[in-house]
């Protein structure tokens, strides 16, 4: 990312979606994945961590309410498939757990909180096809921020959050943060952001 | 820029941990069909084996080519201690081979840390066992083993370790590695397989196998060659088996929940009876799985990005 | 001959005078002639040309670490005008032919004068003893015999050859090392070398050597010298010897002085020599041992080996260090920095003293005086240097001092009034 040193580290940060907003968006991908599934049936959710893994948890126990079935749920770690890998310094690695029926032959949704570059979903498809081979793979995001750098697209998006490419989107998911929250920072103001 | 390991004293307790977390999620790989990453593509280990030792070369192998890594094996044939080519003339031939790591086992002590610190090559050292001094990647792989089994940490779990102390660099490697995460290391042997100046090392020792065994989470045998008899060290196989050799009874004595441990190659009857060898306790088989799963994590977190994420000393 | 007329020169670091070197000895200054050429010697201390009992000069066999010619010019650069040669060269200095070459060798460099000292033992193997008459009788008048590298560890060899030396004045100078107690003795056995998994070298090899050899010199009333000694214990052996009245003399190393077993930690066997560099208490043992006489002597034990020697992993490489042209650096630091010793008390540890031992003290050790031989050494005391193994007169560069800052220089060497050294260069 571009760093811009005249930003002030200071410039406020706006949320764009509260935990109602976090909820409903993932209410309707989780609706919108039955859809375009015709059900549950062969289905495989693979977070990306660190978030991506209790977004995939959670639209999981939306589905399973809906369809009374519980799609199995896993993570994908994709540090080692990462373009950026030798740019930095070697970094731990998240858990992989693919669920037990593993993903040949099934449709895995891969599931992250922010859609930017596109280049951790490029690893992660990299990734998967070390795994097995799935019937085919879908992408839900939280927020879309755009700026690709791949030809890559989301299949499912929460919202849609046009930005500069000097603002950072910071996702907060209760469980791993404090609230569930979506905002838009300057740059500096760290966190998880993407 | 840290980026050789040398010894286990190289090892902060976070970065002996990372390797140890690291090699956790590695382990998994094992079990997927495709048991390989790209972490290290287009990066070359060499394996410089001064020493035969097949098992130790075969699991670096294992990792390296698992991570995607180029590998070398070089088997230097009679060391430079034997009038072979000299360790310089060798890692010079890798320098220009353009190794990235050198993975080295050599029957002298503190060649590895020749090889990193003498300016022959610019590549990253890792002691793949050297003479009578280190072996910390067996260390690592051998608290892996232990974790595992002692409840996710060693913070204050007791290990015991058996036998040739002074000639056993997986002996020194662990008993540094378990101090620094936190566990209570025995020394047992006979008084002249201790080496001097012990009473400085950060473990308890003892000469009385049967007093420490009751209390202890894992206990590791370590080899006794019969050679060491000729040196005057015991006066016979026998007697050494009858004191420090691990049987069904002394077993007996065990927690519940205690592990065995060797590093292998095993002598079977003298330090370790066969029933021990292959009983539920011993997980000797396991460390060789988790050998690769360490090794690959070690090898990652060194030569994996910009600069390693552990380890000693520029 | 030119005469030099070295002025104002502090004597043993005495008063400032003039020195006339003139024919060959120290002459009267108010008899120089006009063309004498002029030393201005101010701040300079003049000691007696050092007498070095311990050096390797590896030639006959190892002309590619030393030679006869670089090892007596680094000793004159490092301010000696005689060296004692060990005999562990290829062949082994064990017959009147090979002293003789060494001797003869040592004349034409013209360096310094070489003394060879004989093998104790055929081949230093220690089976059975050299000709040690035939060496005495000839013409290199070998006094000193050692099989030094190794040790006379049967104790019926090492008596029969204590007693055999009496008969021509000679003496064994015993490197003491118990062979079964250092079998693949890497270094100094303690904490250290049980860390380092470095086999241990013990003090009490060294030790059990020096008990038994001065309780045999007593028994058959011969006269006895124990090279480099390296531990506390055998100081206090040698003073409880000396304390009987047996006739031992004993010699310390510059690098046990002031170098400690810690340096074994880099594996660099740049550090690795024979007996080990010790613990500082064992430094500090040698020091006060050389302070108050239990010690006579500071010998070089110089050993100077190839690159590839040293260039290897620890247990590969050969042991010793380069020590002449460091020695009297070392020696100011370690004694007469600390107060140990003065200037005099230098002069008798590193050239009176050895001297007589040797039985050359009617050549060299001699005092600074009108009509005494003109062996001298002119040292700046206020000189500091960072030593540069590139910069030695050796052919080897193993020196343990590198990159570290020593005080002192040597300015100038003079043998029989000839300049061997001058400004600090070699002439």
């Amino acid at each position: 990312m571009p760093a811009h040193p005249h930003d002030s580290p200071l410039d406020g940060q706006r949320v764009v979606l509260d935990d109602r907003d976090i909820s409903r968006a993932l209410t309707r991908i989780s609706h919108e994945i039955l859809e375009r599934n015709k059900g549950a049936g062969d289905l495989v959710l693979l977070g990306i961590p660190s978030r991506g893994v209790p977004l995939a948890k959670r639209i999981a126990e939306r589905i399973a309410s809906v369809e009374g079935y519980d799609v199995p749920v896993g993570s994908l770690d994709v540090t080692m498939y990462r373009d950026d890998l030798r740019m930095k310094p070697a970094r731990a690695l998240l858990p992989t757990e693919i669920p037990p029926g593993g993903i040949d032959g099934r449709t895995v949704v891969l599931v992250d909180d922010v859609l930017f570059s596109g280049r951790t979903i490029r690893a992660a498809l990299d990734a998967l096809n070390d795994i097995g081979r799935p019937q085919a793979v879908r992408l839900a995001v939280l927020v879309d921020r755009g700026h690709r750098e791949l030809p890559i697209r989301a299949d499912f998006v929460g919202k849609n959050l046009p930005t500069s490419l000097v603002e950072r989107v910071k996702v907060t998911l209760a469980g791993i943060d404090e609230t569930d929250a979506v905002t838009i920072q300057g740059i500096g103001t760290g966190g998880g952001a993407a | 820029m840290k980026r050789h390991l040398l010894s286990a004293a190289d090892l902060s307790r976070d970065d002996a941990e990372l390797v140890l977390t690291t090699a956790a999620e590695l382990r998994e790989l094992a079990d997927r069909p495709i048991k390989k990453l790209p972490a290290l593509r287009g990066r070359t280990v060499v394996n410089l084996f001064f020493e035969d030792s097949t098992r130790t070369r075969i699991s670096f192998e294992a990792a390296a080519k698992r991570l995607s890594a180029d590998v070398i094996n070089f088997a230097a044939k009679g060391s430079s201690l034997s009038k072979g080519e000299s360790l310089k003339d060798t890692a010079l031939t890798l320098e220009a081979m353009g190794a990235d790591a050198v993975v080295v086992r050599h029957g002298a002590s503190g060649a590895p840390h020749r090889l990193a610190h003498s300016g022959w090559v610019r590549s990253s050292v890792v002691n793949a066992g050297d003479g009578t001094h280190e072996h910390p990647t067996q260390a690592l792989l051998d608290a892996f083993t232990m974790t595992r089994h002692l409840g996710g940490h060693l913070d204050g779990r007791r290990i015991v370790i058996v036998g040739d102390v002074l000639h056993s660099r997986v002996a020194r490697s662990n008993a540094l590695l378990l101090d620094t995460l936190g566990a209570e290391v025995t020394l047992v042997a006979p008084p002249t397989l201790l080496p001097v100046g012990v009473e400085s090392w950060p473990v308890e020792t003892s000469y009385d196998l049967d007093g420490v065994l009751p209390k202890a989470d894992a206990v590791m045998m370590l080899r006794v060659q019969r050679e060491r008899m000729n040196g005057g060290f015991f006066p016979t196989a026998r007697e050494y088996s009858r004191r420090y050799g691990l049987d069904g009874r002394r077993m007996a004595t065990l927690q519940d929940h205690t592990i065995v441990m060797h590093p292998g190659p095993m002598v079977r009857g003298m330090e370790i009876t066969a029933d021990v060898a292959d009983s539920d306790r011993s997980v000797i088989v396991e460390q060789v799985t988790n050998g690769v799963a360490v090794r690959m994590a070690v090898l990652y977190l060194l030569l994996g990005g910009s600069e390693p994420a552990v380890g000693g000393e520029e | 001959m030119s005469n030099y007329l070295i002025t104002n020169v502090s004597v043993l670091g005495g008063t400032p005078t003039d020195l006339l070197l003139s024919g060959g000895v120290v002459a009267d200054p108010a008899d120089a002639p006009a063309d004498a050429e002029v030393v201005d010697a101010t701040g300079l201390v003049a000691l007696p040309g050092l007498v070095d009992l311990h050096t390797h000069l590896r030639e006959p066999g190892r002309e590619d670490a030393e030679t006869v010619e670089t090892g007596t010019q680094a000793a004159a650069m490092g301010g000696f005008t005689a060296v004692h040669a060990m005999a562990n060269t290829e062949p082994v200095a064990d017959t009147a032919g090979v002293v003789e070459q060494v001797w003869r060798l040592g004349r034409e460099a013209g360096y310094c004068d070489v003394f060879p000292v004989g093998a104790v033992t055929v081949g230093i193997a220690g089976e059975r003893l050299a000709e040690l008459g035939a060496m005495a009788d000839s013409a290199a008048r070998v006094r000193v015999f050692s099989d030094d590298g190794r040790c006379v560890s049967d104790a019926v060899l090492m008596r029969r050859a204590l007693e055999y030396v009496k008969a021509f004045d000679g003496v064994v100078a015993q490197h003491a090392q118990e062979p079964r107690l250092t079998e693949d003795a890497q270094m100094n056995e303690g904490e250290l070398s049980g860390r380092l998994g470095l086999a241990g070298w013990p003090a009490v090899a060294e030790e059990a050597i020096i008990a038994r050899d001065v309780l045999l010199a007593e028994h058959v009333g011969s006269r006895l010298h124990v090279c480099h000694v390296s531990t506390a214990g055998s100081v206090e052996l040698i003073r409880w010897a000396k304390g009987k009245g047996v006739d031992v003399t004993a010699e310390a190393c510059p690098h046990h002085l002031l170098l400690t077993d810690d340096l074994a930690a880099t594996y660099d066997p740049v550090y690795k020599v024979n007996p080990p560099l010790r613990t500082a208490a064992d430094a500090e043992a040698l020091r006060a041992g050389l302070a108050d006489g239990t010690i006579d002597i500071v010998a070089t034990d110089h050993a100077p080996h190839p690159h590839e020697d040293k260039d290897c992993e620890w247990a590969a490489a050969a042991f010793g260090m380069l020590g002449l042209e460091t020695a009297l650096s070392v020696v100011q630091q370690t004694m007469v920095d600390t107060g140990l010793l003065d200037w005099a008390g230098v002069a008798e540890r590193m050239s009176y003293a050895p001297a007589r031992i040797g039985r050359v003290s009617d050549r060299h050790g001699r005092p600074v005086a009108v009509g005494e031989p003109a062996n001298l050494v002119l040292y700046d005391p206020s000189a500091r240097r960072t030593v540069d193994p590139a910069e030695t007169a050796s052919l080897s560069r193993n020196t343990p001092y590198r990159g570290m800052e020593l005080p002192g220089r040597v300015v100038a060497t003079f043998l029989r009034g000839q300049a061997t050294v001058l400004d600090g260069k070699l002439q």
